[in-house]
């Protein structure tokens, strides 16, 4: 056609099959833009590899895109440039042992990947959690949560221009940082939740400073809404671009907010409630247009929800325990470690064959992550270590639809569409 | 085995036993979870009964396991979701250690694409009828299936090739 | 003969060196080469409380034509490597890196297949920063230590 086998113009320096294989496919996709097949005048056709160092991909991606102009016609995306084996990495390790990989994953709200490790083995071991764990974790979820979607703001609207609003929205984040440091140690890989619980206690000083995040930050929300939701700039850069059609959302497998902003209000937090959401009350935002804009409001909404959760679970934080009792299940309080012979040999058991869930067992649990459903699937043998790990994770699902959104958009909207659906490749890589 | 589901769930249950007599081997549940083993030539009939009658719409995710036994070693998990009567349920095929292959389920739910894809990376289980054959996360250089149980977890020392530490002259 | 008694420790090359020398490090564009959890505590050691542009690394040159510091946050992987190591050919001398994190010195919490045990296989690493990721404040402390280092440098001397 216009443009002669690729594969013979492709000289790759390393990886050769890979590269081969990856154009080739290219080639044989098929395109949306049926103008211009032959004998193309202005020889306008051309391959655009968007690497895998690129400023505005979020993360290591790599976008092979053929232009027609400034119109793409077809993508193919490379990924396994962040892949680590962390199945395989399972599968060596007891179950607490493989919480701050979890962490790792979708890296920026590592909350929520520990609490559905957490509740996937709670669920095949049957472990009971006490009540004031449960409220703990939904505060740390939905802290996440909102930190999450701060650096989505932030670097979705820096994509599109304003690099004011990602000082803005870090400043807040940094703020996030300070509650995460005094809760549970650490800025932003925390590993807080255990098995059969959470690791330490809420302080007063913890409280106090989430209430006042929690009493400050609608403004800023208000503030934000202010000044992008009658801009015409950013209208113009998000309406209608990068539309995902209601009928083909859930056949592309779309998860989280780029299925809710198609019309599909699925949020695990309704649909099969954990950690007590069944006992809070809030809204699953959800809009029916399916393009970038939507999927903004979506966002905004959810962290006003999430300041909605927090204050009610800050009111309704009940006394009690954070861990269980149960010796073969959680961890012992530290004083118990230090102090008294059992506490010891039990620590001791914990971390160095784990809690053991009946052979042959399978569950799957999953939770609502800031970019949609992660699923953890184990297959235990008996042992502490799993059988088999299987994460679903929401980025995979959710970088299969941005190959089919892509097509037929301008090259210069690639950055925002990117940003609106917001990857992590450190989940989707594994 | 006496299962505990609600009335829809039967519902479905009983639909697809009756459907396919001979190619549902077991039906069983594992802490609130419900799995259902079918024969591998009967997956794609399976799927599309399930999508069509029984309103499974959304594939949340295809995954491989390696069950390390001497007979059907490999094992394929479909996660299917049914947002009108919000039933999960897991259907899983076994398959042997040589040439394991099966079709593919792009047909019926077009998200199957990259899962498969990632399944036949991690495990080598081929997919016929798959519109993009390829691996997703190792290049295609690489000759190993990382996630079946006999490769090391520090890799094979050679098999991917690393750049090298003196500049390149181009 | 006078040209080589000019070019070598003499007054007015090690002037010339602290006049180059101050002008290098103050001036340290950084190119981040950000993959994994440590590239959000980069973004955060360039946001407004651990601010990095008051240490002269006032943009992050995403291209490596502009830039003077390779920063590796992340772990690195086979695949990835060969990106890294191009990126590194194409920036022009001097130039430094820094492996930030665990993961990019030696591998980190991840010793498996995919993951290159410490990017210092293929580069070559001026200033390893420890950490989980370390604090912005961990990566300005190095940052500084590539300043003392380049303010040692014989930069006049150094393509004769």
């Amino acid at each position: 056609m216009a443009i002669e086998d690729l594969t013979k113009k492709v000289k790759p320096k390393f990886f050769k099959e890979h590269q081969e294989s990856l154009y080739k496919s290219l080639e044989d996709k098929h395109t949306t833009i049926e103008m211009l097949e032959d004998e193309d005048p202005l020889n306008t056709k051309m391959v655009l590899n968007m690497g895998p160092q690129h400023p505005a991909t979020h993360g290591v991606l790599r976008l092979v895109i053929q232009l027609n102009g400034e119109i793409i016609e077809k993508t193919k995306i490379d990924i396994g440039f962040l892949h680590r084996g962390v199945e395989k990495i399972a599968e060596n390790k007891t179950y607490q042992e493989f919480m701050p990989y979890t962490d790792r994953m979708d890296y920026l709200s590592p909350y929520n990947n520990n609490v559905a490790l957490c509740a996937a083995v709670e669920k095949i071991a049957d472990v009971e959690v006490p009540e004031r764990a449960h409220y703990i974790r939904m505060i740390g979820c939905e802290l996440a949560r909102i930190s999450s979607h701060l650096l989505w703001l932030g670097t979705m609207v820096m994509d599109a221009g304003a690099v004011s609003f990602f000082i803005w929205t870090f400043r807040e984040r940094e703020k996030l940082y300070d509650i995460f440091d005094q809760l549970t140690g650490h800025r932003f890989t925390v590993s807080h939740a255990r098995i059969g619980g959470v690791a330490n206690d809420i302080t007063d000083d913890a409280m106090a400073m989430i209430k006042d995040f929690a009493n400050s930050f609608p403004q800023e929300i208000k503030d934000w809404h202010k000044l992008l939701d009658r801009n015409r700039i950013f209208f113009d850069r998000n309406e209608d671009v990068g539309v995902l059609k209601t009928e083909d959302a859930l056949q592309m497998g779309a998860t989280g907010p780029t299925l809710r902003a198609s019309g599909y209000a699925y949020d695990l937090r309704k649909f099969s409630p954990y950690a007590r959401y069944d006992e809070v009350e809030f809204e699953v935002p959800t809009r029916l247009e399916g393009d970038n804009l939507a999927r903004y409001y979506v966002r905004m909404e959810e962290m006003q929800e999430s300041i909605r959760i927090i204050q009610q679970c800050l009111d309704k934080l009940p006394k009690g325990p954070v861990r269980t009792d149960n010796a073969k299940q959680a961890y012992p309080s530290k004083d118990e470690v230090y102090y008294s012979m059992e506490g010891m040999i039990h620590d001791f058991m914990m971390t160095d064959t784990g809690i053991c869930p009946p052979e042959g067992a399978e569950a799957y649990h999953a939770v609502e992550a800031p970019k949609g459903e992660l699923g953890y699937f184990i297959q235990s043998d008996g042992t502490g270590h799993p059988w088999r790990l299987k994460i679903k994770s929401p980025s995979f699902a959710n970088l299969q639809v941005l190959e089919e959104i892509l097509d037929g958009e301008m090259v210069a909207d690639t950055v925002v569409i990117i940003g609106g659906v917001d990857p992590v490749m450190g989940e989707a890589d594994k | 085995m006496s299962l505990e589901l609600n009335e829809q769930f039967q519902k479905v249950i009983n639909g697809l036993t009756e459907k396919f007599p001979g190619d549902v081997i077991d039906v069983y549940q594992s802490t609130g979870d419900t799995f259902v083993r079918v024969t591998p030539g009967a997956i794609h009939d399976v799927c599309t009964y399930l999508k069509e009658e029984q309103h499974f719409i959304y594939l949340i995710d295809v995954f491989g396991t390696d069950r390390f036994t001497s007979e059907d070693r490999f094992e394929v998990v479909y996660n299917i979701l049914s947002l009108r009567d919000r039933l999960r349920l897991f259907v899983k095929v076994w398959l042997p250690e040589e040439d394991p292959e099966i079709a593919s389920v792009t047909g019926i739910w077009e998200c199957a694409d990259w899962f498969e894809r990632q399944t036949y990376d991690m495990f080598g289980i081929r997919f016929t009828g798959h519109p993009d054959f390829r691996r997703i996360y190792m290049p295609e250089d690489f000759e190993y299936f990382p996630m079946r149980k006999e490769f090391p977890l520090l890799g094979i020392p050679g098999s991917i090739e690393l750049p090298s530490s003196t500049p390149d002259p181009e | 003969m006078g040209l080589e008694n000019t070019l070598s420790e003499g007054y007015l090359t090690t002037k010339l060196d602290t006049l180059v020398n101050w002008a290098r490090s103050n001036a340290a564009w950084p190119m981040p080469m950000g993959l994994a959890c440590c590239a959000i505590e980069m973004m955060a050691f360039a946001g407004p409380r651990y601010d990095v542009s008051r240490f002269g690394s006032e943009v992050m040159r995403f291209s490596p034509r502009q830039a003077d510091v390779m920063i590796v946050a992340g772990w690195v992987n086979y695949k990835m490597a060969h990106a890294i190591r191009r990126v590194w050919d194409q920036m022009p001398d001097p130039k430094w890196c820094i492996a930030m994190g665990a993961c990019a010195s030696t591998g980190g919490m991840h010793r498996c297949y995919g993951v290159v045990q410490g990017c210092d296989n293929f580069l070559p690493v001026d200033a390893y920063i420890s950490g989980c990721p370390p604090r912005p404040d961990a990566l300005i402390h190095a940052l500084m230590k590539i300043q003392d280092k380049v303010r040692t440098e014989h930069s006049v001397t150094l393509d004769t």
